[in-house]
């Protein structure tokens, strides 16, 4: 086993997780606005951010998608020693991890039935920038109007007209985190 | 899968013993084997439950057996060792002093440590199942059958 899986877990894994979890929910209740979570040193080409998102809300019943370069053996390895989290296809994902341009196209993960929209993906995505700028986002948890530089807009309008079904998005760049729950409207 | 059953054979061994130690004994031994080394933790001690499986006559289809109460943590040692340690129970102390143990036994020091901790454990284990046998063994009842005068 290589020895980057092993190290680069929480320090302190309940303080660490309550944190990282408190800013994960903050970020999916007020959509635009961008959070500084820390604490997991995954090896590359992973960042801090999508490290930590993973280390905090996997486990051996959340099956992961690893799309395009984030598919590698120091990744898996590294996963599978700190969560347990069972690698899986993207149609059987509970959460997928990539670039924009490695995830798509989204037809393929599971958007939840009327049912039980629960049963959706997480789409944790890696950006080389992230700004409050960019596209207009409105809707629940934004007061007037928030902006985030998204990859794209016409995925997350079709997406968010599925609603209540449809995936979630959470944008990780080095250690800022934001993210896009289906109920938010792009613009 | 083939290669690691060969290698690991040596390990397993000593993994089953440590996991299988009584409360405080592995602690006891480590520490009077002379002073730990110096490690920083990968997986700090935590509890859990884990489910036992078993197979009816150990070739008939896996059941759940039931669960039991695990402590597993993982560290590595200054010289790069890496031990980890999964023991039965909640005792994170011995938990910690197993892992130390499985990561002292892959050191160049491992035949100390083999000789301090792991033979000891090895002829304690040896010597309660031989009791215990000894004791059933002492219950056991031979049937025979006596020549029957019909033929």
């Amino acid at each position: 086993m290589q020895p980057t899986a092993l190290s680069g877990g929480f320090a302190d894994p309940a303080i660490a997780a309550a944190h990282a979890f408190r800013a994960v929910m903050e970020a999916t209740a007020r959509p635009g606005t961008i959070h500084e979570i820390t604490g997991a040193a995954p090896p590359a080409p992973l960042s801090t951010a999508a490290g930590t998102v993973i280390l905090t809300l996997c486990d051996t019943d959340t099956p992961i998608y690893l799309a395009g370069a984030a598919d590698c053996a120091d990744v898996r390895s590294w996963i599978a020693f700190h969560t347990g989290a069972p690698i899986a296809g993207p149609t059987h994902c509970m959460f997928a991890l990539g670039t924009w341009d490695a995830l798509g196209p989204l037809d393929t993960y599971p958007k939840g039935s009327s049912d039980y929209p629960d049963r959706s993906a997480t789409l944790i995505v890696e950006c080389d920038t992230l700004t409050a700028t960019g596209a207009t986002l409105t809707g629940p948890g934004i007061k007037d109007s928030a902006a985030l530089s998204l990859p794209e807009t016409a995925a997350f309008q079709a997406n968010a007209r599925l609603f209540p079904r449809g995936l979630d998005f959470v944008f990780t760049c080095g250690a800022r985190l934001a993210a896009l729950p289906r109920s938010t409207r792009v613009t | 899968m083939k290669d690691l059953a060969d290698d690991h054979t040596d390990r397993k061994a000593w993994m089953g013993l440590l996991a299988k130690a009584p409360a405080g004994r592995v602690t006891a031994l480590l520490d009077a084997s002379g002073p730990r080394p110096a490690f920083t933790w990968l997986r700090q001690p935590e509890i859990g439950s884990t489910m036992v499986r078993g197979r009816a006559g150990a070739t008939g289809a896996p059941f759940n057996l039931g669960e039991m109460t695990v402590t597993r943590c993982a560290l590595r040692l200054e010289t790069g060792e890496v031990g980890h340690a999964y023991i039965q129970g909640r005792r994170k102390d011995d938990a910690e002093a197993a892992a130390l143990v499985d990561a002292l036994m892959q050191s160049p020091a491992g035949a100390t440590t083999r000789a301090q901790v792991i033979d000891p454990l090895a002829a304690e284990r040896h010597a309660a199942k031989a009791t215990r046998a000894a004791k059933a063994a002492a219950t056991k009842v031979d049937f025979f059958t006596m020549v029957r005068g019909d033929d």
